[in-house]
């Protein structure tokens, strides 16, 4: 099982970040648990300034944006 | 250029509609469309050649050079770069606590902050086609002032007090910067075309609705609003109109491309210059969804000190305008 956290405000694209690693990972039969993580401290915690960020296994893998299919499968294999 | 845009407003509203060049309704409908198209067309060629241009351009960079400046650079350049750096409001808390935990002064972090609803390319391209450059240039420096002098305030008064315990502490406890954006790879013009793509559906799909409220509210009042009403009550004759317009600027939210069309035609209708700049930047800046979420990092101490802070300037913009005028 594979811990996820989408860093984020809750807006909108933060949203849109964790229903995408869901379905990936659905897809691909890949155990996840995607977690959406609002507060400050812990999104300032991993020196993140731009929303929505993923954190897999408690490393930064990407920010500010949604992040491409592509980028979602190459993370979960 | 933009004559195109009267002429084609021209030909639907009055060729094709029918309706009465003198008729209110005709007026109404021609603001209407020669804005909307006007609008449309200047913000998708735009938007997508500044991005290709400012693709390199991130928040880090910001916060890097902005760590390495001494202070009074600090405020102005803060200003500006929160006129030029792509930002999305709901990034403000995560950017607020990386400039404060890279131990820059809450002042210029929040120079950043202020300028960044007030003034963006978008504004400024609407302004300069809709108002004029004279306006725009008053608009642009208006806000950066705001920012500089906003900044220096707040520093002055020792903001970083009124912080959150959290982000006193990491502010406290501020380590230099390590860089890294400096192994970042160079872009190619498929990056920056893949870029500037993505700002442009960002950015459309954020304001596509404030344009065609902030249009349909200026042909309103184009078409219906009688001159001689605003010049009576609200003409510059009357101290109260500034701060009046202040106040019902901040329960108004919008940003600035729904509410500069707005500005358009109450400049046309007479509003004096001041009154109509001190309206749409407290209608652009002060904005309480967004404050509340600034309560995360501060007391409500500093959040109400930040608001009459901005509706003071406001006002006072307001006024210094309309007695140079």
């Amino acid at each position: 099982m594979k811990e996820i956290q989408v860093l984020g405000s809750g807006c909108a694209k933060c949203i849109k970040t964790a229903e995408l690693i869901q379905s990936v990972a659905a897809e691909c039969n890949i155990p996840v648990n995607v977690v959406k993580e609002s507060n400050p401290e812990v999104i300032m915690s991993y020196g993140v300034m731009t929303t929505p960020a993923v954190v897999i296994e408690n490393a930064l893998k990407h920010s500010g944006s949604i992040p491409n299919r592509k980028k979602v499968e190459s993370w979960l294999k | 250029m933009f004559i195109i845009f009267t002429h084609l407003a021209d030909w639907l509203a009055f060729t094709l509609l029918g309706l009465a060049p003198s008729s209110k309704l005709g007026e109404a409908v021609h603001f209407f469309i020669e804005d909307t198209t006007k609008i449309f067309f200047l913000l998708i060629v735009m938007i997508y050649f500044i991005a290709l241009i400012r693709a390199s351009l991130n928040i880090e960079k910001v916060r890097d050079y902005l760590a390495e400046k001494n202070r009074f650079i600090g405020y102005f350049m803060g200003s500006i770069f929160g006129a030029i750096t792509p930002f999305c409001s709901c990034s403000s808390i995560p950017v607020f606590l990386g400039f404060t935990s890279g131990g820059i002064p809450v002042g210029i972090t929040m120079s950043f902050l202020l300028t960044s609803p007030l003034i963006n390319e978008v504004a400024i391209l609407l302004l300069l086609s809709l108002v004029g450059w004279k306006i725009m240039l008053v608009y642009v420096l208006a806000g950066l002032s705001v920012g500089i002098a906003g900044g220096i305030f707040l520093d002055l008064i020792h903001a970083e007090k009124l912080l959150q315990p959290f982000a006193l502490k990491a502010y406290q406890s501020a380590t230099p910067i390590v860089s890294i954006d400096s192994s970042r790879p160079k872009l190619s013009y498929k990056d920056r075309h893949a870029f500037a793509k993505q700002e442009l559906l960002d950015i459309l799909s954020r304001v596509w609705k404030w344009v065609f409220i902030g249009v349909g509210l200026g042909a309103a009042l184009h078409g219906f609003l009688p001159v001689s009403w605003v010049e009576a009550n609200l003409g510059s004759g009357q101290w109260w109109s500034v701060p009046l317009s202040v106040f019902l600027g901040i329960p108004l939210y919008s940003n600035a491309t729904g509410v500069i069309p707005i500005m358009e035609s109450l400049i046309t209708k007479g509003l004096p210059v001041g009154t109509t700049l001190a309206f749409c930047m407290s209608t652009v800046a002060v904005s309480f969804p967004e404050f509340i979420l600034l309560k995360q990092v501060m007391t409500w101490r500093l959040l109400a000190i930040i608001i009459m802070l901005l509706l003071t300037s406001f006002t006072v913009i307001g006024w210094v305008l309309n007695a140079i005028n």
